[in-house]
């Protein structure tokens, strides 16, 4: 085969395997301007390995169907002690090999180290809990939870801790993670895209046993949309009309004494998920459809969706009851 | 100075107990090593069934948790490391030309703790108090306020079996420095042994780190200290400075040995010298040294900052050239050879393709950025498993095949080793090769479960039937061992053409392993010999009375010492049905009777003056005393 011959067709099979796992999802399908960015990092350093696993496998198989001992094949062959020649080629080609990845790598760290532009980034505080996400908005002072709601192509500036152990925070479209280590503050700098999206968060820390459920949305809206979602979480808590609406507010508050740990304003704090907007957020207990028939298994037996999760059961409402309560809940748009 | 006391020769399963010789040793480490890589297995299988299909209920969450942290923790610690010990026992003093290791009793000391050390973390079963904060137990998760009753066994398993580990390293480092054979120099010492004494050196360092992590996480959790306790000043990311510094260096402690067999192996059956004999050398050192300046690459996604981030980037990749030097090394060890196909030499070649997928994975986690999509991932499971797996796995599957003659007298069979071979291979890429993808799909890892609809489900099932054909592999080379073990002990001593000292005695050697300690006289003594058209090693020395260590039961109760110990402390503040079993433990009588018989042990050790004894040249004579 002619050398360029060779190398059009090593090009293509690359191009090929790129292209092949896009849509795969996850940071294969960067949207957010880091997750692009450490894709591209990843790709660097993805193809100089295959080249040098290209060249290895190639010496490897040659040598092997090569160098394979033949019938009647007696005595020993050369000996051979070395080469300094070839030492001193495998040594200084994968050191500047190196060195292209190491070069790239270090600008993308102290890049990626840098907070995004205060003046104009979203502020988020972060709180990990076992085994659910909080978020509040100082600028705002809007507290939520397990929604991440963020207008499109805006800078974030995520500053992550945790109330009792070790989590991480992760976005794989938008940007790689960082942990929330309780006890400590750290900020991850990140880009939402153009697009009107939900995106998929998760934990990334081994965190106990609802860890593998610990999921969270980044739910991206247009500045027009965003603004109003901020004038409806700043708002007071709704009026309930309906029979089954007052009903479930009584459950709320006396019966069920969800007040203990949901507070129903953003402007509060509480041991449990804020629930401000409830009935607009994507999903029951962080991964679940936000459907009736989930949020009534939720409010049964949270620990039967969710195992680990610390909010005590409620089974001993009567389907009236559950009936009333989600009639409720679902006034917190 | 023949001694007049009657010399103490037990037999049977006294024999095992006491015995304080290297080879034997070797064996019990294999069986040891052997026995939790199987406990380890099934943990993974279970595993696997669990993530086979999207919201499986095979297992619920808790015990997910814990099989994944017993089956990385027994695999490490239990399986890898003592299989490597088993290995370092029975091969390096035979390689250098020495009678046993510098200190037998000590060697059988890090036996039974390592023994001891497995035997209470894996009693945790039993108790139904499981760890469940992942092999790498981080704080808060692993502390006292989170962590269930089950780390215990995690803290106190791990430091009984490190304190073995510790000593061992310290054993082989005075052994292969103090006793090689005359006219061994270090240059001319074979690579195996070479391995063996640097990853020894890694031992002495690295396992001090986690014993200080260990010792602080069991004064947080049973004697309500407060180092990892942020409200009173603790600072939850020193654990992981701790394990890791401790971590990193580990897992160069496991892949090392695994290139010394490489170079054995591939070395004797292409019946070539090893291509740059000083470069691989060179090359290992500086892999072990650098293995301890990159530990924080485990902890880029933690917020170190840019400084730090950076500098163990780069480090990290560093530690690609020399690793790519050994690669290279091997290929051209075979280049221009005659290349011989038997069961160790198939791992052996199998290693070489397999090991560099790990390696280049490694170096893509180490590009920081790229990491924070990487961590904690599936990526990085594929990562690791390629190279433990992949790398050291198939080493200790082609030394077995290698020296189980010299070991045991008898060669494993041939078919079912090649048999052996394709199924553990195929399965071990089939299982591991898709993780890659699912990491970088954004599935996270110690996961019990995942949600159907993402894309994950047929990788998932594919890294599942790859599991059970690793698991049937195994099983046809435990079939093979058993079927071996009833043929006749009459292995040559050198069945494979072989180029180093092991090779120059029987198989199994005698009790002395030489009845003269041999010349060295060039790099692959035994070679050297051949060529020149001798059928034996030149001895360095007249035949002479022989001195032996004698056999001791110390050891074997001094780990059971620390056995009731551990359960004594870690039982203490725990309630019971009985008052009287209660009072034992809460005034810490149980703990301080097993402290008493470990110390016990050493007073006894230390007052009592035991010499030895000598086998004398007529014994010698009589074709020598074997096992």
């Amino acid at each position: 085969m002619k050398r360029w011959n060779v190398a059009g067709r090593m090009a293509l099979l690359i191009a090929g395997i790129a292209l092949l796992l896009t849509g795969c999802g996850g940071a294969l399908d960067p949207e957010g301007s880091v997750a692009k960015d450490q894709l591209k990092l990843i790709n660097l350093s993805f193809f100089i390995m295959l080249t040098v696993m290209v060249v290895v496998f190639g010496l490897f198989f040659y040598v092997i169907i090569r160098f394979r001992k033949r019938k009647g094949q007696t005595g020993y062959p050369k000996q051979i002690e070395g080469s300094h020649k070839l030492e001193i080629i495998w040594t200084a080609i994968p050191f500047l090999l190196i060195m292209v990845i190491a070069v790239t790598t270090v600008m993308m760290t102290f890049e990626q180290d840098k907070p995004a532009d205060e003046s104009k980034a979203i502020k988020v505080q972060v709180i990990g809990h076992q085994f659910w996400w909080e978020f509040y908005y100082p600028d705002y002072d809007i507290r939520t939870a397990q929604d991440l709601v963020l207008p499109t192509g805006s800078w974030v500036n995520a500053e992550l801790t945790s109330s009792d152990v070790i989590h991480s925070f992760w976005i794989p479209q938008l940007a790689g993670k960082l942990d929330a280590n309780p006890g400590l503050k750290r900020n991850l700098a990140f880009q939402t895209s153009d697009q009107v999206k939900v995106y998929l968060g998760k934990c990334a820390e081994l965190c106990g046993d609802g860890h593998a459920l610990m999921d969270f949305k980044t739910v991206v809206k247009s500045p027009e949309d965003f603004n109003a979602w901020v004038e409806k979480m700043k708002a007071p808590a709704p009026e309930s009309t309906t029979a089954a609406e007052i009903a479930g507010q009584e459950i709320f508050s006396k019966t069920a004494q969800c007040l203990t740990c949901h507070a129903v304003t953003s402007d509060a704090p509480g041991k449990g998920p804020n629930l401000a907007g409830f009935a607009s957020r994507e999903t029951v207990g962080g991964f679940r459809p936000n459907n009736d028939e989930w949020l009534a298994k939720w409010i049964h037996n949270p620990e039967e969706v969710k195992p680990g999760a610390t909010m005590p059961g409620f089974d001993f409402l009567t389907d009236q009851e559950t009936d009333d309560l989600i009639a409720y809940l679902r006034t917190l748009k | 100075m023949a001694h007049a006391h009657a010399v103490k020769r037990y037999r049977g399963l006294m024999d095992w107990l006491t015995t304080v010789d290297h080879k034997k040793i070797g064996i019990l480490y294999l069986i040891g090593g052997g026995f939790f890589f199987l406990v380890g297995g099934i943990e993974a299988i279970l595993i696997r069934i669990q993530l086979a299909k999207p919201e499986l209920s095979f297992l619920p969450a808790h015990t997910f948790n814990e099989l994944i942290t017993m089956h990385g923790t027994t695999m490490i610690f239990f399986a890898a490391m003592p299989l490597i010990f088993a290995f370092m026992n029975a091969v390096v003093p035979l390689q250098i030309g020495a009678r046993d290791v510098a200190f037998p009793f000590v060697n059988a000391l890090s036996y039974w703790l390592f023994l001891f050390g497995g035997i209470v973390l894996n009693i945790s079963w039993f108790f139904s108090a499981v760890p469940a904060a992942g092999w790498t137990g981080y704080v808060p998760l692993s502390g006292p306020e989170y962590g269930t009753f089950g780390v215990n066994f995690y803290v106190m398993g791990l430091q009984v079996a490190g304190i073995g580990t510790l000593i061992g390293g310290i054993n082989f480092l005075v052994t292969i420095i103090n006793m090689r054979a005359p006219g061994m120099s270090f240059m001319r010492m074979p690579l195996f042994s070479w391995t063996a004494f640097l990853t020894s050196a890694l031992i002495l360092f690295a396992f001090p780190a986690i014993t200080v992590g260990l010792v602080l996480l069991m004064f947080d959790r049973l004697f309500g200290a407060n180092f990892f306790n942020i409200d009173l000043g603790g600072n939850v990311v020193l654990w992981q400075h701790l394990f890791w510094i401790f971590g990193h260096p580990e897992v160069y402690i496991l892949i090392l040995p695994a290139f010394g067999i490489i170079s054995e192996v591939i070395s004797t059956f292409s019946s070539k010298r090893l291509f740059g004999y000083s470069s691989m050398v060179f090359a290992t050192v500086l892999i072990g040294f650098l293995g301890f300046m990159v530990w924080a690459h485990h902890m880029f996604t933690v917020g170190m900052g840019a400084v730090a981030n950076a500098l163990f980037a780069v480090a990290t990749m560093l530690i690609a050239i020399p690793t790519g030097i050994k690669i290279f090394n091997w290929i051209f060890t075979m280049w221009g050879g005659h290349i011989r196909f038997t069961t160790a030499s198939l791992f052996a070649m199998g290693f070489i393709p397999t090991f560099v997928m790990g390696g280049v994975t490694g170096v893509m986690l180490g590009a920081a950025p790229a990491d924070y999509q990487f961590h904690d991932s599936y990526f990085v499971v594929a990562h690791f498993h390629y190279v433990i797996v992949g790398g050291l796995v198939l080493g200790l599957f082609a030394g077995a095949f290698y020296w189980w003659p010299k070991m045991f007298g008898r060669i494993l069979n041939e078919r079912m080793g090649i048999w052996t071979f394709v199924l553990f291979f195929t399965g071990f890429h089939l299982t591991f090769f898709i993780q890659h993808i699912l990491g970088l799909q954004g599935m996270p890892r110690r996961v019990f479960t995942y949600m159907g609809g993402q894309g994950w489900d047929t990788s998932n099932l594919v890294s599942t039937i790859g599991a059970i054909l690793m698991g049937l592999g195994t099983i046809l080379f435990l079939v093979n061992a058993i079927i071996t073990a009833s043929k006749p002990k009459n292995a040559p001593a050198d069945p494979w053409d072989g180029r180093t000292l092991e090779w120059a005695i029987s198989s199994p050697p005698p009790e002395y392993n030489f009845k003269q300690l041999p010349l060295v006289r060039g790099l692959d003594a035994l070679f050297v010999e051949k060529s020149e058209g001798h059928k034996a090693m030149t001895p360095a020395e007249p035949v002479g009375p022989i001195h032996m260590p004698s056999p001791s039961l110390i050891p074997i109760v001094f780990s059971v010492g620390l056995l009731i110990a551990s359960l004594g402390f870690m039982y203490a503040n725990q309630p019971f049905s009985n008052e009287f079993i209660a009072s034992l433990f809460k005034n810490h009588v149980i703990a301080i009777a097993g402290l008493a018989l470990t110390f016990g042990c050493m007073v006894v050790r230390s007052i009592k003056d035991d010499h030895g004894y000598h086998i004398e040249v007529e014994e010698l004579e009589k074709e020598g005393v074997h096992q």
